[in-house]
C-alpha cells in the first residue's frame, strides 16, 4: 500500500485523514502543534481549564465536532505531533522532532499546512506588545492570557471585530478597532460577500457588538505610527476625515488577513501563480488539489477560505487521492464538496476586497521604517540599493543586496510588503516583481539536529 | 542607445567578466558586457566569501598574490565596500598524514613569502580555545580574508559603469560569429555588436562558445551548498577550514556562521538549478558542531548555492584561445574563481592590450584539453557523482554559435 502523508493537523487534514481512514488507509499525519486543531481550532492545555465553547461563540459546535473526529481518529492514524517538516526532496520528507532530524518517505503527499497572519508594516511596528491579529488570539485559545490590558486593533480583516469581541469577553479593553478599508469599498464588495451569508452574519454582528460596547470602530484610516518609549503607549492614525487621532494602548494586534503557508509546497515542487485579488503568489492546483502527480494541497494553505473550506477542500484532495489510487469515483460527494470548496473561496475573494490589503500606504510609508524586522532592514535601504546602478527589480535580488528577508523568518513576515515596495518602486505588478523562493530549513534548526558527528 | 561595435566584448557578469571590463575600461577601451542575467548572480555572488592564499594550486600563487593586493585596495580601486575583512585563515588536520599535507602546503606558501604559522594541539588549545581537541595540527596564514561575494560582483560592475563600460543585462547571446578579425555578437533580443576581441568568461556556459572556435574544455556544473545560521556572538574569528574539506565555516562580523557543503552536489546549468541536498546540510552541521561544540545550538537558518564551472584537474582555463586570435577564454574556476577574479581581470587585460602579461598563465592553457585530461585526486573526491556531472545539453537552449 501506498504510504500517505498528510502535513497538517487543521480541518482540512483531519477532514482528508477521515476519509482516507473510512476506505482503509492509515495515513501518517505530521504536525508542528502540541495537539490537533490547526491555528482556528487550536485547543488550550488541559490545565488551562479555558472555557472554550464562550472563546469559540458561534463557531463552538463545528470547534467540538473537529476535535470529536479527530479523537476518532487517534488510533487508525499514525500521528505525529511537534513534529516539523524542514525540508522536502522528492518523496522524501526531512523532519524533525525532538530536537534529531529523521526521514520519511512519502508515496503520496498532502499538504495542509494553513495560513499565517499578513503583516503590513508601520512605524514602531517592532516595538513590544505589538502582536499579530493571530498571535493576539493564540495568546488566548493557547495560553488564555491577553496581549494586553488596552489593546489597539489594527488592519483590514473582519476578524479586527472577532478578536476584539473575544478581548472584551475576557476582560480586556479595546482601545480602537481601526479598519484601514473605507466603507465605500465594503460596500462595493457586499454582493460577493452574500455567498457566504453566516459569515456576513458574523461580521455585523461584530459590528453591532462593538458598537454597543462604545468601542471606537473606524474605517479608511492611515495608520501613522505605534509610539512608545521601549513597549507600545499609543496608536497614532489619520481617520477618514483627515484628523491625526492617538489612542492610548498598552498593545496592538495588527490584522491584515492570512497568507498561505506555502514553503513545503514550494519545496515539493508545486508551481506558483500570482493572484491579484490576494496579491500574492499562490500554488496552482486543479479544483481538487491536485498540484502535481503525488502531491495534493488544501486548506488555507493551498488558498485562504476559512475553516469550513479547509475541512471540505481536505476531503475533496482526499477524495483525489482516493480516485487516483483506483478507487471507484463518489462523484456526487466531490460535486457536492467542489462546489462547496469554490464557493467559500469566492467570498474570501471578496472578503480580501472589502478588507483590502492596504497597498497605496505600504508603498507611502516613510524610508525610516523597519520593513525587515530579522535583519533590520529599512524600506529606505530597499529603495536605495533598487535606485542606483544595477540596482535590482526583483525581490530575490533585493534581498541578496540588502539581506531583506534574509533572517530567521526568511521573509514569512516581510515577504508580501517587500513584494509591494519593489512592485512600486519597478513600477512593475506583483508577477513583474516575483516571489521570494521557499527553501529548506523553513524553520531554523539547530546544528546539534543533525546528531554527532563521527571522527 | 547601445553602442554598435566596441574594442572589447565580454560575455558573462560575474566576478572575472566585471573585473575584466574595469581593467580594459580604465586604460580607455571601449568595453560591452553582456550578462544572460543579472551581474553576480552565480557563483559569483553565491560562493563562500574566501580569499584564501593557504593551500592553492603551486603554479597559481603568481596570480594569486597579485589578485590579493587588488583585494586588499578594493574599496581604492572600486569606489564602494565589499565587506572585505582580514580574518586569517585556519587550516585543521585531525591526524598525522593530513598534519604531513598541511606541511606540505605551507612550505609551498612560505616559497612564495606568505607567513605560515604552524600550530600544535597546545597552541591551538591556547589561541583557538573554541577548537574541540579532535584538531590536532593546523597552519595560520593572517593575510587570508573574506568578503561578501553578493555585494562584490555587482560594485565592480557599478565601478566598470563609470568607466564607461556598456553592461547589458538580462542579455544572452544566441550567436557568435568571426567578422573579419573581430566578432559579431547576437544576443536573444536580435541587438547585434561587433567588437575586436572577444572574451568568454560564461562560467559553466563557457564551453558553448569555446566550442563554436573548435575547441573545447570537459567544462561540468556543480554548486558548492552552502548554508548560514542566525547571528551569534562572535565565536571565532578566522575563516576555518579542515584538510579532510568536511568544515569550512566562517563567522561575519554580524555573528552569522557560514558553511559550506562537500563534497559540492552537480547541477543543471540548463536548468539554471543548484540544488541544495538536505543530507548536506546535515552533514556540514555534524562536521561544524563536532570542531566548534559552542556552536551546537546555532540554528541553520537558510541555505544556498549557484552554478560554478569544473574541470577535472581541478585549475581553470585562463588565456588566448588555441584557435583563434582575438578570442581570450577564462572560465571553469573550479570553486576557487573568487579569490583570483581581480587578478584574472587584470591578466586579460593586459593579454588583450599589451599581447602579454607579466603573470605566468602557461598552466591555464585551454589547449591542454586537445588530450585527453588528466583527472585531479581533488576532483574524484570533492564531488557526489564525478561521472554524471557533465554538462547536460538540450538543443533548444544551446546557443546556435560558429564560424561565419
Amino acid at each position: 500500500m501506498s504510504s500517505i502523508v498528510i502535513v497538517g493537523a487543521g480541518p482540512a487534514g483531519i477532514a482528508a485523514a477521515e476519509l482516507l481512514c473510512s476506505h482503509g488507509h492509515r495515513p501518517i499525519m505530521i504536525d508542528e502543534g502540541e495537539r490537533a486543531g490547526g491555528q482556528g481550532y487550536r485547543r488550550p492545555s488541559p490545565d488551562l481549564d479555558l472555557d472554550m465553547h464562550r472563546l469559540m461563540g458561534s463557531e463552538a459546535s463545528r470547534y467540538e465536532a473537529l476535535h470529536r473526529c479527530f479523537a476518532a481518529l487517534a488510533e487508525h492514524i499514525d500521528y505525529r505531533p511537534r513534529t516539523l517538516v524542514w525540508a522536502i526532496e522528492g518523496s522524501t520528507l526531512h523532519l524533525l522532532h525532538e530536537g534529531r532530524a529523521e526521514t520519511i518517505e512519502a508515496d503520496i503527499l498532502l499538504l495542509a499546512t494553513g495560513a499565517m497572519d499578513r503583516v503590513a508594516p508601520l512605524p514602531g511596528w517592532t516595538l513590544p506588545g505589538v502582536f499579530t491579529l493571530g498571535g493576539a488570539q493564540v495568546a488566548l485559545k493557547d495560553q488564555g492570557c491577553l496581549i494586553g490590558r488596552r489593546v489597539a486593533f489594527l488592519g483590514s480583516s473582519p476578524l479586527l471585530l472577532l478578536a476584539a469581541k473575544q478581548y472584551r469577553q475576557m476582560g480586556g479593553t479595546v482601545a480602537v478597532i481601526a479598519d484601514t478599508t473605507g466603507l465605500a469599498a465594503k460596500a462595493t464588495a457586499l454582493p460577493g460577500l452574500l455567498a457566504s451569508p453566516r459569515t456576513l452574519l458574523r461580521g455585523l454582528g461584530g459590528m453591532a457588538g462593538a458598537l454597543r460596547a462604545g468601542t471606537p470602530l473606524l474605517h479608511g484610516v492611515t495608520p501613522l505610527a505605534i509610539e512608545g518609549d521601549g513597549h507600545v503607549q499609543s496608536l497614532l492614525l489619520r481617520d477618514a476625515a483627515g484628523r491625526e487621532r492617538r489612542f492610548p494602548c498598552d498593545a496592538v494586534a495588527l490584522g491584515y488577513g492570512l497568507k498561505p503557508e506555502t514553503q513545503l509546497a514550494d519545496l515539493a515542487g508545486a508551481r506558483f501563480a500570482y493572484d491579484e485579488a490576494f496579491r500574492l503568489f499562490l500554488p496552482e492546483t486543479d479544483a481538487f488539489g491536485r498540484a502535481r502527480p503525488g502531491l495534493y494541497l488544501a486548506g488555507d494553505g493551498a488558498s485562504i477560505g476559512g475553516a469550513d473550506a479547509a475541512e471540505a477542500s481536505g476531503a475533496l484532495a482526499a477524495h483525489a487521492i482516493l480516485a487516483d489510487l483506483g478507487a471507484p469515483p463518489a462523484a456526487a460527494a466531490v460535486r457536492t464538496l467542489t462546489r462547496r470548496v469554490a464557493r467559500l473561496r469566492g467570498f474570501q475573494r471578496s472578503l480580501a476586497r472589502a478588507f483590502a490589503w492596504p497597498v497605496a500606504q505600504i508603498r507611502a510609508l516613510p524610508d525610516d521604517t523597519v520593513l525587515c524586522r530579522c535583519e533590520s532592514v529599512t524600506i529606505g535601504a530597499v529603495r536605495t540599493a533598487m535606485a542606483q546602478a544595477l540596482g535590482p527589480v526583483e525581490v530575490n535580488r533585493v534581498k541578496a543586496m540588502t539581506r531583506c528577508g534574509m533572517g530567521r523568518c526568511q521573509g514569512r513576515v516581510c515577504g508580501p510588503a517587500l513584494q509591494e515596495i519593489v512592485a512600486g518602486a519597478s513600477g512593475q505588478d506583483g508577477t513583474g516583481a516575483g516571489r521570494l523562493r521557499g527553501q529548506a530549513p523553513v524553520k531554523p534548526i539547530a546544528l546539534s539536529a543533525a546528531g554527532e558527528s563521527t571522527p | 542607445m547601445s553602442r554598435a561595435s566596441a574594442d572589447v566584448a565580454i560575455i558573462g557578469g560575474g566576478l572575472i567578466g566585471v573585473w575584466t571590463a574595469f581593467f580594459l575600461a580604465r586604460r580607455g577601451q571601449s568595453v560591452t558586457l553582456f550578462e544572460k542575467g543579472v551581474v553576480g548572480a552565480q557563483s559569483s555572488g553565491t560562493n563562500f566569501g574566501n580569499l584564501r592564499l593557504q593551500g592553492r594550486f603551486p603554479g597559481q600563487y603568481p596570480l594569486s598574490l597579485r589578485s590579493h593586493a587588488l583585494w586588499e585596495d578594493f574599496e581604492g580601486l572600486i569606489g564602494e565596500g565589499c565587506e572585505l575583512a582580514q580574518t586569517g585563515h585556519l587550516y585543521c588536520a585531525f591526524d598525522a598524514d593530513e598534519a604531513a599535507r598541511l606541511e606540505a602546503y605551507a612550505q609551498v606558501s612560505e616559497s612564495h613569502g606568505l607567513a605560515i604559522e604552524r600550530l600544535a594541539p597546545h597552541d591551538l588549545r591556547r589561541r583557538f580555545p573554541w577548537l574541540s581537541d579532535r584538531a590536532i595540527a593546523a597552519t595560520f596564514c593572517a593575510r587570508d580574508a573574506t568578503a561578501n561575494p553578493r555585494l562584490a560582483t555587482p560594485a565592480v560592475a557599478r565601478a566598470a559603469l563609470r568607466q564607461g563600460v556598456e553592461i547589458r543585462e538580462n542579455a544572452p547571446v544566441t550567436a557568435v560569429t568571426r567578422q573579419g578579425d573581430g566578432f559579431r555578437i547576437t544576443t536573444a533580443d536580435g541587438r547585434g555588436l561587433s567588437c575586436a576581441a572577444l572574451v568568454n568568461a560564461a562560467g559553466a556556459w563557457a564551453v558553448h562558445m569555446a566550442e563554436c572556435f573548435g575547441e573545447t574544455a570537459p567544462v561540468f556544473a556543480a554548486g558548492p551548498p552552502q548554508f548560514v545560521t542566525e547571528p551569534m556572538p562572535m565565536v571565532f574569528a578566522p575563516s576555518l577550514q579542515t584538510i579532510d574539506g568536511s568544515v569550512i565555516a566562517r563567522q561575519t562580523e554580524r555573528g552569522n556562521v557560514i558553511l559550506a557543503g562537500y563534497p559540492r552536489t552537480a547541477a543543471d546549468a540548463v536548468a539554471n538549478r543548484a540544488p541544495v541536498p538536505p543530507a548536506k546540510t546535515l552533514a556540514a552541521m555534524r562536521a561544524l558542531a563536532g570542531l566548534v561544540p559552542a556552536l551546537a545550538q546555532a540554528h541553520v537558518i537558510r541555505v544556498w548555492s549557484g552554478i560554478e564551472g569544473y574541470l577535472p584537474d581541478m585549475i581553470p582555463v585562463i588565456g588566448r584561445s588555441d584557435t583563434t586570435p582575438g578570442l581570450f577564454h577564462a572560465f571553469g574556476f573550479c570553486g576557487h574563481g573568487f579569490q583570483i577574479g581581480p587578478g584574472v581581470g587584470l591578466c586579460l587585460s593586459e593579454l588583450i592590450m599589451d599581447g602579454a602579461t607579466p603573470t605566468p598563465l602557461e598552466a591555464f592553457s585551454i589547449a591542454r584539453f586537445r588530450t585527453p585530461a588528466a583527472v585531479s585526486e581533488k576532483f574524484l573526491k570533492e564531488f557526489d557523482r564525478p561521472g554524471d556531472t557533465a554538462i547536460k545539453r538540450s538543443p533548444e537552449t544551446v546557443p546556435t554559435i560558429g564560424h561565419g
